[in-house]
């Protein structure tokens, strides 16, 4: 296995695109690490981009959004007092992942690249309108980061492309963001069914939203029919059941011990409907 | 395949050695360095027996590459006695009987020595989702949180 530490993301470029065999990314390697001491996947060539500069930076811009480096780890996300007021979901949903340990490494863009339908941070960032910049051999990219996993472990980069920055939209105005995981456990476990959701509001009407579900399809998910559910509505009754059957109706997972097909599908619903209660009200600007 | 020379400092002293790229900063700590505190309990970032601090933020040494540590400030369990005298955690891990086989004992340590410095009255739920990511198979958790506990209230008397 060849290591390189590349000082710019052009040169990480180059690595990839002329490296023959199997090339990973390097940032926290929580994944990367795991896969190559298990001998499931042993890269022929490891890129380490944590000695680029400023990939550990969170910059928030002037127009009130935000660019994570991709080596920002989930410790400084949850430690960033701006960015969690901003975007509580995004922020929360990295933070389930893993132990302490886990957070000191981990990072958004591993978690997105390493193209886990289950990956907890991926529905709040889809929810959340996050887009990821790339650059390869033909130059730079911006993507919305739904457009990054491919299937269960594969993505849509191509050779030589790398991810190099995460950009979070301004929060805005009476906006709110939530979400919320199941798994059997309180801590240290894996999504059985994940859901992210980002709205605004006008007054107490819901005037945009994005929903996003984990863990019940071969990818995270975004689905339209959800946030048409409540568009226009006060996140009533009648809006908070339409929202759960679109989201059941949306759910295509796996039987697997965590949780078989039925339990995931009627999760996926209760889980919506909670974490739009949430959104909704952090949009108002309530404590949730 | 060529090894990399890393340059880094451990628990304050400044050390050299040659690594493999595959080989994690756990393998170097324990292979090369001598320093055997961390252990490999599973070594996929699960079971926290390998915690240590690095550049003061607590990380798993399994799930990162020795060639990393170049230029970082690694703290291992070595490094929290000052010479013969222990560390306030240490005195309360043996007054509460807080570990048996000690296996996980080094990574609590490290795990419970950066929770303090991070926040220094923690509340038990804090110290126990702090330390969920270090698993124990023989104690049980109350002895090691009653003892975390215990040095948190000793600690902010002291200062």
């Amino acid at each position: 296995m060849d290591y390189h530490s590349p000082a710019s993301f052009a040169e990480a470029s180059a690595l990839a695109a002329n490296a023959t065999g199997i090339t990973r990314f390097l940032a926290g390697g929580t994944d990367v690490l795991v896969q190559l001491r298990s001998e499931l996947v042993t890269p022929d060539t490891l890129i380490d981009i944590k000695k680029i500069d400023g990939v550990s930076d969170i910059t928030r811009n002037v127009d009130g959004s935000w660019t994570l480096g991709v080596a920002a780890t989930g410790a400084e996300m949850s430690e960033h007092p701006e960015l969690s007021g901003d975007w509580p979901g995004v922020v929360e949903a990295m933070d389930l992942i893993g132990s302490t340990q886990v957070q000191g490494r981990a990072t958004l863009t591993g978690n997105l690249c390493n193209g886990s339908p289950a990956a907890d941070s991926v529905p709040a960032m889809v929810a959340a309108g996050v887009t990821v910049t790339i650059t390869g051999p033909d130059g730079n990219r911006t993507i919305a980061a739904e457009g990054i996993p491919a299937s269960p472990g594969k993505t849509t980069l191509t050779k030589g492309e790398v991810v190099t920055a995460v950009n979070i939209p301004a929060r805005g105005e009476n906006g709110g963001d939530a979400y919320l995981r199941f798994i059997p456990r309180t801590e240290m476990d894996i999504a059985v069914v994940g859901v992210g959701v980002s709205l605004r509001l006008d007054g107490d009407t819901i005037t945009e939203a994005r929903v996003s579900l984990g863990a019940v399809a071969p990818t995270v998910l975004l689905v339209d029919d959800c946030a048409k559910a409540i568009i226009g509505s006060t996140l009533d009754d009648v809006a908070l059941d339409a929202l759960a059957a679109a989201a059941s109706a949306a759910c295509n997972p796996i039987d697997d011990k965590r949780g078989t097909i039925e339990f995931r599908t009627e999760v996926a619903g209760v889980l919506a409907k909670r974490a739009a209660k949430i959104a909704y009200a952090r949009a108002k600007g309530e404590q949730a | 395949m060529s090894k990399f020379h890393v340059s880094t400092t451990v628990n304050g002293d400044a050390v050299e050695y040659l690594c493999d790229p595959r080989e994690t900063l756990l393998d170097c700590l324990r292979d090369k360095l001598n320093l055997t505190g961390a252990k490999e309990g599973c070594g996929t970032g699960d079971c926290g027996a390998c915690s240590v601090s690095v550049d003061g933020r607590l990380v798993c040494s399994c799930l990162m590459l020795g060639v990393e540590a170049e230029g970082k400030q690694i703290d291992t369990v070595e490094g929290i006695a000052e010479g013969d005298v222990l560390h306030p955690l240490q005195k309360n891990f043996i007054e509460h009987a807080a570990l048996q086989c000690g296996v996980c004992t080094p990574g609590i340590l490290v795990a419970a020595k950066s929770l303090l410095e991070k926040n220094p009255s923690p509340t038990e739920e804090e110290a126990r989702y702090w330390l969920a990511g270090n698993l124990c198979r023989c104690t049980g958790y109350d002895k090691i949180i009653r003892a975390v506990m215990e040095t948190a209230e000793e600690l902010r008397e002291a200062s």
